[in-house]
C-alpha cells in the first residue's frame, strides 16, 4: 500500500454528488442504515390523519384542524424547549411547572399589581431565564444529575405556584394580546403574506448556501432538489392557508333551512406563525451556528467536546436556560388557550412533552434529534387525543394509545440505533 | 542531525507522594517518527499529558523550536501546533467526519457555519494523507470502522498544520490490515514534515514505523536509540529494566 507520485489522488465524496436519482438512492441508504429521523413520526401522523378522517366526518374539517393546531401548540413549544436539554442527554422535569410558575407571575403582576402587560411579560421571561440558570448551575457547576435537580424544582415549584396563585385560586387572562394568541386569527391576506415571506426566506437561504458552497469549490446537490423542496413547501403551505381561509363557523347549524347567524371564524390562528418562527429560529441556531454544533457535540461525546476546547459546562448551562425560557412561551400559550391560570397550570404536561420529543425521533441518550422532530411528535400526540375525542372514546383510551405509541417510537429508535451501530459502511 | 522541534529536559511530575516523572528528557524531530515505549506505569501517559497542556509538568524545561515554552492549557499546546490523538480517539459519533475534524474550530462566515470551506479543507487534508478508505466526508463517525476512526482522528490533528503530533496507542484496537493502513498513514504524516511521537506497546509496529525509540522506565528515560542501531531484544531489555544504557542518540 505504498503511495507513489503517479497514483492519482483518491476521490473522497461528500454525498452531494450525482443527479436527483443518486440523491434519492443515497437518502434511502442512510434511512436503511438507521438514520430515520422524523420519518416514522411523519408516517404515523399521516396514518392517523387518514384513519381519523375515515372514522369521523368531523375530523378533517377546517374547524377541527384549526382546533388541533391550538391544542398542539403548548405541547409543541414545551417539547421544543426540552429538545435543547435532551440533546445533551439531560432532562428537565420542571419545564412544565416552570411554564406554570411564569404564567402565574405574569397574570398576578397584571391583575394584582396592575402592571403594564409587556413589562409583566418581560418579567415572566426573566423569571424563566433565572430558573434555567439555577438548574444549569446545579447541573453543570455543582454536578447534580439534572433528573434530581429538576425533580426537586418540579415538587418545589408546585408549592411556589400555589403560594403565588393562592389555594384553589384562578386568574382569568384579561390581556387581549395574550388571549389573541390562541383565540384570534390572522386576517386572510396576512396569512398569505406570511406564507410568501416564509417561502422567500427559505429560497433565499438555500440559494445563499449554494453560492457559498460554490465559492468554496465543493459540489452542490442538484438544484432540482431545491426546487422540489420549495415547491412542496409552497403547495403545502398554500393548501393550509386556503383551508384556514374558509369560514370555519359556517354550516354549524340551520333553523328552518336558514343558516343561523354567526361570527365569521377564518384565517390562520395567530399561534401558528409564532410557533413556526420560533421553530425556524431554533433550527437555524442548532444547524448553522457554532453554538448549535457544540450543543450536538457535547450531547454526542462530552469528553471529545472538552478536548476540542468547547466550554462544556457553559454549553450545559445554556441549554437549561434556553429550555426554561421557551417553557415560558409554552406557559403563555396554555394560559391563552385555557383563559385562566390556576395553581396547577403546567403541572401535568412535562412528561407529554418528553413523550412528544421521543415519538418525533429525539434520542434521550443525547446528540440526536431536531426541533422539527419534537414538533411532529407533538402533532402525533395531539392528533391522537383530538381524534379519539371526536370518536367519543373515554379519556382512558387516549392515555393507553399515547403510551403505546411512545413505546412503539422508542422501539423503532432502539432498533435503528442497533442497526446503525451494527452495519459498517458499505 | 536535525534540530529537534520539541525538546524536554529534566521534566518532573508528582502526584502527591508518587513521583511519576523523575527528570525526563525527550526529543522529537521534524519529519521523523519517535516512538515512546515503556511498561505500564512507566509514565508515558503523564509525559504526553504534560505536552498536551492537560497536566502541566511540575519542573523541567520544554523547548519548542529552540524557545522555552510553558504548556499550561490544551489551547497553548494547540496554538504552538502540538496535537494529541488519544487512544479513545475522542470523536463525536453523532457528527460526521467534517464536523469532527473542525470541532471547536469551525469556520464561519456571516456568523454561520461555512460548511463548504470546511468540507473542502477536510477532503484536502484526507487526500494529502492519501486516505482511500473513506467514501464520503459527510459520513457519520458512528458508521466508520476502527481504522477509519483512527484516520479521522489523525487527520483532525493535522488539519491546522500541526508541527508535532502525538499518537497514543494508535493501533491498539485494530486488526492486521487496519494496523497496516494506520502505520502507513503515520509514515506519510512524518514524511510531510511533522514530528510524530507514537506511544505503543507493540514493538513490531514500533520497529516498522519509528526512526527513534525512547524508552521510559519507572519515570526515567533509560534509552534514546536510533531504530536502525538497535534490535527488539535490547528494547525489551530497557523496557523491563534488565538492561541499562548510558549515553544518548548519536
Amino acid at each position: 500500500m505504498s503511495t507513489t507520485a503517479s497514483t492519482p489522488p483518491p476521490v473522497i465524496g461528500s454525498g452531494h454528488e450525482g443527479g436527483v436519482r443518486d440523491q434519492i438512492v443515497n437518502y434511502f441508504r442512510t434511512v436503511r442504515q438507521g438514520e430515520m429521523g422524523a420519518l416514522p413520526a411523519i408516517g404515523g401522523f399521516v396514518v392517523l390523519l387518514v384513519l381519523f378522517s375515515f372514522l369521523s366526518s368531523n375530523f378533517f374539517t377546517p374547524l377541527n384542524l384549526a382546533n388541533l393546531l391550538t391544542q398542539t401548540a403548548t405541547l409543541m413549544m414545551l417539547a421544543m424547549a426540552l429538545v435543547f436539554v435532551i440533546l445533551l442527554g439531560e432532562i428537565d422535569l420542571s419545564a412544565g411547572v416552570t411554564s406554570g410558575v411564569t404564567a402565574s407571575v405574569f397574570v398576578v403582576l397584571v391583575h394584582n399589581v396592575q402592571m403594564n402587560w409587556i413589562l409583566a411579560l418581560l418579567i415572566a421571561f426573566a423569571v424563566g431565564l433565572a430558573i434555567g440558570t439555577f438548574i444549569g448551575f446545579f447541573v453543570a457547576r455543582v454536578g447534580i444529575p439534572s433528573f434530581v435537580v429538576t425533580l426537586g424544582l418540579f415538587l418545589g415549584f408546585q408549592g411556589l405556584q400555589l403560594l403565588i396563585i393562592g389555594t384553589g385560586g384562578a386568574y382569568r387572562i384579561e390581556t387581549p394580546e395574550i388571549s389573541a394568541i390562541m383565540n384570534k386569527n390572522l386576517p386572510i391576506l396576512w396569512g398569505w403574506i406570511f406564507l410568501a415571506v416564509a417561502i422567500a426566506v427559505d429560497l433565499g437561504i438555500s440559494l445563499w448556501d449554494r453560492a457559498r458552497r460554490k465559492r468554496a469549490g465543493v459540489i452542490n446537490r442538484p438544484i432540482t432538489l431545491m426546487w422540489i423542496r420549495v415547491g412542496v413547501l409552497a403547495v403545502g403551505g398554500a393548501l393550509f392557508v386556503a383551508l384556514m381561509s374558509v369560514d370555519r363557523a359556517a354550516g354549524r347549524g340551520t333553523l328552518n333551512g336558514v343558516p343561523i347567524a354567526h361570527d365569521v371564524i377564518e384565517g390562520v390562528p395567530i399561534v401558528v406563525p409564532i410557533a413556526l418562527v420560533l421553530l425556524w429560529a431554533g433550527t437555524f441556531i442548532l444547524d448553522r451556528t457554532r453554538y448549535g454544533r457544540h450543543l450536538y457535540a457535547v450531547g454526542g461525546n462530552g469528553e471529545a467536546a472538552r478536548r476540542a476546547g468547547i466550554k462544556v459546562a457553559a454549553i450545559r448551562m445554556s441549554a437549561f436556560m434556553v429550555c426554561s425560557t421557551l417553557a415560558v412561551v409554552a406557559g403563555l400559550f396554555d394560559a391563552s388557550r385555557i383563559g385562566v391560570v390556576t395553581a396547577s397550570s403546567g403541572s401535568q404536561i412535562v412528561l407529554s412533552g418528553v413523550a412528544a420529543a421521543v415519538v418525533g425521533g429525539v434520542s434521550l441518550f443525547g446528540g440526536r434529534g431536531r426541533l422539527i422532530h419534537a414538533a411532529i411528535g407533538a402533532l402525533v400526540i395531539a392528533v391522537i387525543a383530538n381524534g379519539l375525542g371526536l370518536l367519543g372514546l373515554p379519556a382512558g383510551v387516549n392515555f393507553l394509545v399515547t403510551g403505546g405509541v411512545l413505546i412503539l417510537a422508542a422501539t423503532v429508535d432502539a432498533i435503528s440505533r442497533k442497526r446503525s451501530g451494527g452495519t459498517l459502511v458499505r | 542531525m536535525d534540530v529537534p522541534v520539541i525538546e524536554l529536559s529534566g521534566v518532573e511530575k508528582r502526584f502527591g507522594p508518587v513521583e511519576v516523572l523523575k527528570g525526563v528528557n525527550l526529543r522529537a524531530y521534524p519529519g521523523k517518527v519517535t516512538a515512546l515505549v515503556g511498561d505500564n506505569g512507566a509514565g508515558k501517559s503523564t509525559l504526553v499529558k504534560g505536552l498536551a497542556g492537560v497536566q502541566p509538568y511540575d519542573a523541567g524545561e520544554v523547548r519548542f523550536a529552540g524557545e522555552i515554552v510553558h504548556l499550561h492549557t490544551p489551547r497553548e499546546a494547540s496554538a504552538l501546533g502540538i496535537e494529541v490523538v488519544y487512544q479513545d480517539l475522542a470523536l463525536c459519533e453523532n457528527l460526521d467526519i467534517v464536523q469532527n475534524m473542525f470541532l471547536g474550530r469551525e469556520e464561519t462566515s456571516g456568523g454561520t457555519l461555512d460548511e463548504g470551506v470546511m468540507e473542502r479543507q477536510a477532503s484536502e487534508t484526507l487526500q494529502s494523507l492519501s486516505v482511500r478508505t473513506v467514501k464520503s466526508v459527510r459520513q457519520k463517525v458512528s458508521s466508520l470502522s476502527g481504522g477509519q476512526r483512527q484516520t479521522v482522528a489523525i487527520a483532525r490533528s493535522v488539519l491546522k498544520k500541526a508541527k508535532v503530533v502525538i499518537l497514543d496507542e494508535p493501533t491498539a484496537a485494530l486488526g492486521v490490515a487496519q494496523t497496516e493502513q494506520v502505520l502507513n498513514l503515520v509514515r506519510r504524516l512524518a514524511d510531510s514534515g511533522v514530528a510524530v511521537i507514537i506511544i505503543s506497546h507493540n514493538l513490531v509496529d514500533v520497529f516498522a514505523v519509528a526512526d527513534y525509540i525512547s524508552v521510559l522506565y519507572l519515570g526515567q528515560m533509560v534509552a534514546e536509540l536510533a531504530t536502525k542501531d538497535t534490535n527488539n531484544d535490547d528494547v525489551v531489555g530497557y523496557i523491563t529494566g534488565s538492561k541499562t544504557y548510558e549515553g544518548s542518540v548519536a
